[in-house]
């Protein structure tokens, strides 16, 4: 069995979200808690503004919960970088444990489920969950300098600039009433991808994989859900994705979003959308988030996909692993 | 005079058509494989220096000018160029003929990189 | 799946993948790279008329110099962060004049800075370009080495 169940019912009190102008125009706009109008929120390097996103992200979901910065007893976090420096070196502000998580994009998710296991479990009873990443950082790291001249392939995506926090706590403590119901981790998929401009095509196995586990699972239909939101696969991969969904004799069209494809207005170089362990972060922490606040949206899952690749495997040829974890979030 | 200003103006014809002619050659090449910019630019390189070697590009130079030597197989052609001049001055000649010919191109790409580096910042892409 | 099954499955979605790809528009991009990369070979060749009539500079002196201004052009373009934007639009055509390899070794340079001159800008400057040095310097070597056995 891939699904764990919270019968504690630990809550998603609070979310703390930033973004970059460019996120910033598209629908997250009106709902995240602070614009950036310079990515380079006043710091010297890329890689120390997406350090700095992150601990305001974390910071305002603390703030937005109404709780006291002591009363946090973990955080955990990842981020795209090597290592996750972003997320390490957020977290020496901070005076609670930190536990590192890497899942790529699908950190969001790992971060979530693994939070609401330990309040379940009764170890802790506030923890955050966070992460981030910038378009430049990224792209530095996985791709080329960002002022050469070359051109995006069509399959490509944009990494978002953005963090998101998650704010969880244990139903005593609070008075939201927005539960982490289950979650379901994924295996590791790799159907053989090996063009790192094609990351949706590479991760849409791994949520099918997902998705479908959790519903058998979980013995829940596709209509149980009000959305099932995927991480960042973008307009090509959720197309892939609703194949392979449907090939298994599940239909998930009507219920599906993906956060990458609704992020940006496509105007230019985004091709198939946006991408990056913000991504979902900053759609699930600030529209979604509300949404759900607001009751207009009852149950939904997330399912955050990560591509675990690094620089050096694609150079030496390898394909793309992939992996999502799912985890359901209800108002009860 | 007014001869002169026809031929420069059929060389700046000449120049155009065969270097654009080469770039579009090597977007073909991108469009039908999955090279990358940095594999492109050694295969045109890898080009100039096979064609100049056989002897060929040099009538491309005469030809076209500027629309032969600015592509990158204008690289690989001056390249090759030293080589086989130095060559006739012997085995020393013939290692060493190939850089220094290309050296004023990589000293320039060094100076002024290093210049710009110092001088500007990468920027943020907003699209 | 293991083994040979999952050879190919893979090969299957690899295909299918492919189906999904968006239609690489030949023509506008052939166009493109035909425009910008004529354009920039009769930058050179403007230079070039100008040295040799106004400097009298000729032969190896006169490509040198050409190469060299356009070399500025480059890093200059690169710097004022326009010559990427230049790329998008022109692919191949901004790519493969020696304007592009004066980007593809300013670029880093400015890129990496921030992890140190030595470093960062110093060592990762040929990150891009450098094979191109490598083959050209073996390549070049060669031919210099069959020409003094011919």
């Amino acid at each position: 069995m891939q699904t764990i169940y919270f019968d504690k019912k630990p809550r998603l009190v609070a979310t703390g979200t930033i973004a970059g102008p460019k996120e910033c125009a598209g629908v997250v706009g009106k709902y995240v808690d602070k614009t950036l109008t310079d990515d380079m929120f006043g710091e010297s390097t890329y890689e120390k503004a997406e350090c700095k996103m992150l601990t305001y992200a974390i910071r305002q979901a603390i703030r937005n919960a109404e709780a006291k910065e002591e009363d946090v007893d973990m955080l955990i976090s990842g981020d795209l970088l090597n290592q996750i420096i972003s997320a390490s070196f957020a977290a020496r502000d901070f005076d609670f444990p930190f536990l590192g998580v890497y899942g790529a994009c699908s950190t969001l998710s790992e971060g979530i489920a693994l939070a609401a296991a330990l309040i379940n479990a009764g170890y802790y009873k506030k923890i955050v969950a966070a992460t981030g990443s910038h378009f430049s950082s990224a792209e530095r790291q996985y791709r080329y300098p960002l002022e050469l001249g070359n051109t995006r392939p069509p399959q490509s995506q944009w990494t978002v600039t953005g963090a998101g926090g998650f704010f969880i706590a244990d139903m005593g403590g609070c008075n939201s009433r927005l539960a982490v119901d289950c979650a379901t981790f994924g295996k590791v998929v790799d159907f053989g991808i090996t063009d790192v401009n094609n990351m949706g095509a590479a991760m849409a196995p791994a949520a099918a994989d997902t998705i479908l586990a959790h519903l058998k699972e979980t013995g829940r239909g596709a209509d149980y859900y009000d959305l099932i939101v995927t991480g960042d696969l973008g307009a090509l991969g959720s197309r892939i994705l609703k194949d392979l969904t449907w090939e298994k004799g599940v239909e998930i069209g009507k219920k599906h979003v993906d956060c990458g494809e609704i992020v940006y207005n496509v105007i230019e170089d985004e091709f198939q959308g946006g991408s990056g362990a913000g991504c979902s972060a900053l759609v699930f922490g600030s529209y979604l988030f509300d949404r759900l606040k607001k009751r207009e949206l009852n149950r939904v899952l997330l399912c955050a996909t990560g591509a675990l690749l690094s620089t050096v495997s694609s150079g030496q040829g390898e394909s793309i692993p992939c992996i999502c974890h799912a985890v359901a979030i209800e108002n009860v | 005079m007014y001869e002169t200003y026809l031929e420069i103006l059929w060389n700046f014809v000449k120049a155009f058509a065969v270097g654009g002619t080469i770039c579009m050659i090597a977007q073909i090449v991108i469009n039908f494989t999955d090279l990358t910019a940095g594999k492109i630019l050694v295969a045109f390189m890898l080009a100039g220096v096979v064609l100049q070697g056989l002897g060929l590009y040099q009538y491309l130079v005469d030809f076209a000018g500027a629309g032969a030597t600015v592509p990158i197989s204008g690289f690989g052609y001056l390249l090759a160029n030293g080589a086989i001049k130095g060559a006739e001055k012997g085995f020393f000649g013939a290692v060493t003929g190939a850089l220094s010919s290309a050296s004023a191109g990589i000293s320039a790409a060094v100076i002024f990189s290093f210049l710009m580096a110092i001088v500007f910042q990468s920027k943020s892409k907003r699209n | 799946m293991t083994g040979k099954n999952r050879q190919n499955y893979n090969k299957n979605y690899i295909a299918y993948v492919h189906s999904f790809d968006p239609p690489t528009q030949h023509f506008k991009n052939c166009f493109r790279a035909f425009l910008v990369g004529g354009l920039i070979c009769c930058i050179g060749q403007c230079m070039r008329e100008i040295l040799e009539k106004a400097v009298g500079l000729y032969g190896d002196e006169l490509s040198s110099a050409v190469s060299i201004m356009l070399i500025l052009l480059g890093t200059l373009l690169t710097g004022f962060g326009v010559y990427d934007r230049i790329g998008r639009y022109a692919g191949a055509g901004s790519i493969v004049p020696i304007t592009g390899f004066a980007n593809s070794v300013a670029s880093p340079a400015i890129e990496f800075k921030t992890e140190g001159l030595v470093y960062g800008l110093a060592a990762k400057m040929f990150i891009v370009a450098g094979p191109i040095i490598v083959y050209g310097v073996l390549a070049g070597t060669a031919v210099g080495i069959i020409y003094l056995f011919l």
